[in-house]
């Protein structure tokens, strides 16, 4: 690949700017979350947390350095290496806490379903892109994607990792959607998936229900199930305007809030900065997010806007739904809010496609 | 290399789309800092008391009850440390291994420890757990000793009430019990709290909210396993406040032992101001019992006991008066004018009226008495005959002048009236005439009389002290160091209007009851005192009527008369008055005056008045 000038001078400063930004406060935030528990490995995983921002930010770096055309031609490679790797966790990936997610090849454990979503995507952007003129879509010129969107489900559902299965399905749909689907197959489509909710219901582990059950009423059983969700309520609300301040989040330090370093990461920050902080973040959140649709728009071509319409969809709803669950608004689901949850598969994940989006965005001017 | 460019329809029609999209990422965002509003800051102060309430455990640490003191300050009712058994279940290695240790080593069964635990919520595994109330020192030594040996157990020492003479005056005293849901809810008990102890009885009760106290707390962070971080601030207890009685504990223990095995009570109060110094009825109950919780059967077998051990039998003991009652009759005779105190009648040892034939105790008569030998010796016909001339209610003017047959209202619950009756209440209560024959008997303290022993005590003092009617009072002091909210005073609630005259007749009668040598009360003379009584023999049925039915003359104790003593020293300056009913005793002059005797014998002492004794 021959350097071009000309990609440096665009690259897109305010996008990197608002991801270091973002980082940094994730990581005041997780320094804070894991302080109680900083001799039981708390301070271990605030550590590991830097590397992984590092490496994270080094994706980012390499996601630039080739032409994300590339991946239009390289689509169905990846999407099956991404396939190779779900089958493998599925074979030898480790179990941990009653599901197999976890793959570690030299001591770094991962998980591919984090990485099958960025594969869904670049695989759905090639399927609309090669689709030529742009027009509505019907349910029967969708077979393709959808066979192509159940297999890496199926897999993912076996794991069993419904969080993501949920993301892969919502990414899917919100492409589809974007790409405008026509009235009536989207009517068929929402009928279907209405009438399918007995059956996903029934299919359902336990504790799944519970947690569904336990959303709808919390007060049923406030210290069996319905605690998280009550005790991240207390740690948001409690926050007020200012917060509780820096290191002084009663319901974070006396260990009251669950899960307060991955999934209730945001609870951390709305009870210790209050609503000013909370607010603050979503905000950046959505900067971070227009400014990403406005790659999009800039795109020179379709693959691109396509390709970064996923990535959007991706951060969006990971952010909609963890944030949700944190305030009470959804059932406690497993997912991660992208860059401030700990653990290194998403932050890796995010900033792949980060990179890709300042790929897309480094080319906008870049007539081939 | 394919070119997929865009076509400009399709850049149009994707700018267009790509607008619509941010609009929508904008609402759902602007939807969830709206919820955030919501929470944090409409809601803020609601889920901020939560987040509190969450991390800050109050611990109360309940107050300090008074403690109970004789008149001397001597302690009768203190608190001692009293150890409950906790576990923290964090800390405990082996549960069932635990458990059997327990079992082996103070018999705790490991069923009960097991439902205690299960009912526990396993989400405060730091919280200390009450597993055994109330152990005994023995088993805390067992468990001080064994403590390395026992990962999580925990004794916790608290104060608990202590009586510690056990039965000494636990009428007056009382007892404690766990206030009930309504008496919580009426709000008449200060700081308390549900499970706590409070008076029931006595003066536990009536003193309750001064002896009670003010609770402390402690305010302390806790985690979400209930583990203690630090005390966030600490209010201290104030003790209850406490109270000296007007009882001597010497004089109490010397009557208490007296009424030993028997049924009956022993009243002596101070005849100058009402101050009750002795107050023993008996049989009695041991308060120490209802501490830890007293189980339902032993409860119900005490309160069916035929002896009554919860009546305090000098206040609420209704007994008819005897001969004592002569005193009254005595002296309505001469404020009447019907008696002319040298004049003699004759006592054949039968009277009759009508003809019906009423008995003088002593068989074949006392002969020719005068006033003062009737008083002295008991001649019951002398009194037949001047009652008669009195009339009923005449007598009974006299008698609640004396005191008798109302409440004293002494500073205790559940004291009772007694009966003095006249034509009227008779008419009123049997819708019959008061017959001449009923009078007869009620000049010797018989027919439809009743009077507690604590009235009878106060008319012997009001007989000598001037005609001074006191308030009987038994608390001398509620207060601390620095703090005093009750001091006693002498209540003075009325004078009797006699001619000093009738008074020093009776006063000279009764000395010489108990001094002269056929006077009825001398087994209760002290060489050197002067004592003044009155012995009664009170009638629960004519011993004649039923003599046949018992051949062998084994009549049944329950039909046995009382005994009764009243008495009062030293006459010229009188110190103590004390009346004495033994109930199915037989006759006073031998069953109660001797007790007197003793009673008076030692106070006098006490008080440095006996006869070479320092003064």
């Amino acid at each position: 690949m021959m350097f071009d000038r000309r990609l440096l001078q665009n690259f897109d400063w305010v996008l990197l700017l608002l991801l270091i930004i973002i980082s940094l406060i994730s990581l005041l935030n997780l320094y804070s979350a894991t302080f109680p528990i900083r001799d039981s490995g708390g301070s271990q995983i605030f550590t590991k947390q830097i590397y992984w921002f590092l490496i994270g930010f080094a994706v980012f770096l390499m996601m630039t350095t080739f032409d994300y055309h590339a991946l239009e031609r390289l689509a169905y490679p990846i999407y099956f290496l991404s396939l190779f790797l779900l089958i493998l966790v599925l074979i030898k990936g480790k179990v941990y806490s009653g599901s197999q997610r976890w793959l570690s090849i030299s001591g770094i454990a991962f998980q591919p379903s984090e990485f099958s979503k960025i594969a869904v995507v670049i695989i759905l952007s090639k399927f609309f892109t090669s689709q030529g003129e742009y027009t509505e879509y019907r349910l029967r010129d969708l077979w393709r994607p959808f066979i192509l969107i159940v297999i890496p489900f199926v897999m993912v559902v076996k794991e069993p990792d419904l969080g993501t299965a949920l993301m892969l399905v919502i990414i899917s749909f919100s492409i589809v959607l974007f790409m405008k689907i026509n009235w009536k197959s989207l009517f068929i489509l929402m009928t279907a998936s209405m009438s399918s909710i007995p059956f996903i219901w029934f299919s359902l582990k336990g504790y799944q229900k519970k947690r569904i059950l336990t959303f709808l009423q919390p007060d049923t059983d406030p210290l069996g199930a319905g605690y998280h969700i009550i005790q991240s309520k207390i740690a948001v609300g409690s926050g007020m305007l200012p917060g509780k301040g820096f290191l002084k989040g009663t319901q974070t330090r006396l260990h009251f809030l669950p899960e307060q370093h991955s999934d209730f990461a945001f609870s951390v920050l709305a009870e210790e900065w209050g609503f000013i902080g909370s607010l603050t973040l979503l905000l950046l959140y959505l900067m971070l997010i227009l400014w990403c649709v406005n790659i999009a728009k800039n795109s020179k071509d379709m693959f691109g806007s396509v390709l970064a319409v996923g990535i959007i969809s991706i951060v969006f709803w990971q952010l909609v739904i963890n944030v949700s669950m944190a305030i009470g608004l959804l059932p406690v689901v497993g997912i991660p809010l992208p860059l401030f949850s700990s653990g290194g598969s998403s932050v890796i994940s995010t900033m792949l496609g980060m990179g890709l989006l300042m790929n897309i965005s480094m080319r906008r001017f870049m007539f081939q | 290399m394919r070119i997929s460019g865009f076509n400009p329809v399709s850049v149009e029609i994707l700018s267009k789309r790509l607008r619509t999209l941010s609009i929508f990422i904008v609402i759902i965002l602007t939807a969830l800092v709206l919820r955030l509003w919501f929470l944090q800051i409409i809601n803020g102060p609601i889920y901020r008391t939560q987040s509190d309430s969450n991390r800050i455990h109050l611990q109360r640490i309940p107050p300090l009850r008074g403690q109970i003191m004789d008149r001397d300050g001597e302690l009768l009712v203190d608190n001692r440390p009293s150890y409950d058994l906790y576990l923290i279940p964090e800390d405990m290695q082996d549960k069932e291994e635990l458990l059997n240790k327990l079992y082996r080593l103070i018999s705790l069964k490991p069923d009960k420890v097991r439902a205690i635990l299960k009912k526990h919520s396993s989400r405060h595994p730091f919280r200390p757990v009450l597993i055994k109330k109330g152990i005994s020192r023995e088993e805390l030594a067992i468990i001080e000793t064994n403590k390395f040996n026992l990962p999580g157990i925990n004794p916790q020492v608290k104060a608990q009430r202590n009586y510690i003479y056990g039965k000494l005056a636990s009428h007056i005293i009382g007892y404690l019990g766990e206030i009930s849901e309504k008496q919580l809810a009426s709000g008449k008990y200060f700081n308390t709290n549900p499970g706590d102890l409070i008076g029931k009885y006595g003066v536990e009760s009536i003193w309750q909210n001064d002896l009670n106290g003010m609770s402390g707390g402690m305010q302390e962070e806790v985690d979400a396993a209930g583990r203690i971080l630090r005390v966030l601030s600490r209010k201290p207890r104030v003790p209850g406040l406490n109270i000296r009685l007007t009882i001597d504990k010497d004089l109490q223990m010397l009557a208490e032992e007296s009424l030993k095995d028997k049924e009956g009570a022993i009243v002596a109060l101070d005849p100058n101001n009402g101050k009750v110094l002795v107050m023993a009825s008996s049989p009695a109950i041991d308060p120490n019992m209802f501490i830890g919780g007293i189980d339902k059967d032993e409860w119900n077998r005490m309160v069916a006991n035929k002896n009554y051990p919860f009546r305090n039998r000098a206040i609420s003991g209704e007994y008819p008066p005897g001969s004592i009652f002569k005193i009254v009759v005595a002296l309505a005779a001469l404020e009447e004018g019907i008696v002319i105190p040298d004049d003699e009648v004759t006592c054949t040892g039968i009277f009759t009226l009508g003809d019906h034939p009423y008995r003088c105790w002593k068989k074949g008569g006392h002969g020719a008495v005068n006033l003062h030998r009737a008083l002295v010796e008991s001649c019951d016909t002398y009194f037949y005959k001047t009652g008669i001339k009195l009339g009923i209610d005449i007598i009974a003017y006299y008698a609640e002048m004396l005191g008798l047959g109302k409440k004293t209202l002494i500073d205790l619950d559940h004291e009772e009236d007694g009966l003095i009756p006249t034509s009227e209440w008779k008419l009123k209560k049997w819708k019959t005439p008061w017959q001449p024959g009923e009078t007869v008997s009620a000049s010797i303290g018989q027919s439809f009389l009743l009077v507690t022993p604590l009235q009878v005590a106060r008319m012997i003092s009001v007989v000598f002290n001037g005609g001074m009617i006191y308030k009987p009072k038994l608390v001398e002091r509620v207060g601390n160091d620095t703090e005093e909210v009750y001091r006693f005073s002498p209540d003075l609630i009325g004078k009797i209007n006699v001619k000093e005259e009738n008074l020093e007749l009776i006063k000279k009668a009764l000395l010489g009851v108990v001094k002269e040598p056929h006077g009825t009360g001398s087994m209760a003379n002290i060489k050197g005192v002067n004592i003044a009584g009155k012995t009664g023999t009170a009638q629960i049925i004519n011993l004649e009527l039923i003599k046949n039915k018992y051949p062998d003359g084994e009549i049944p104790s329950e039909f046995e008369d009382h005994a009764w003593f009243v008495a009062i020293a030293p006459v010229e300056n009188p110190r103590i008055a004390c009346a004495i009913v033994i109930e199915h005793g037989g006759h006073g002059g031998s069953v109660a005056a001797p007790i007197a005797k003793k009673l008076i014998k030692k106070y006098l002492d006490m008080e440095k008045l006996l006869p070479g004794s320092e003064q």
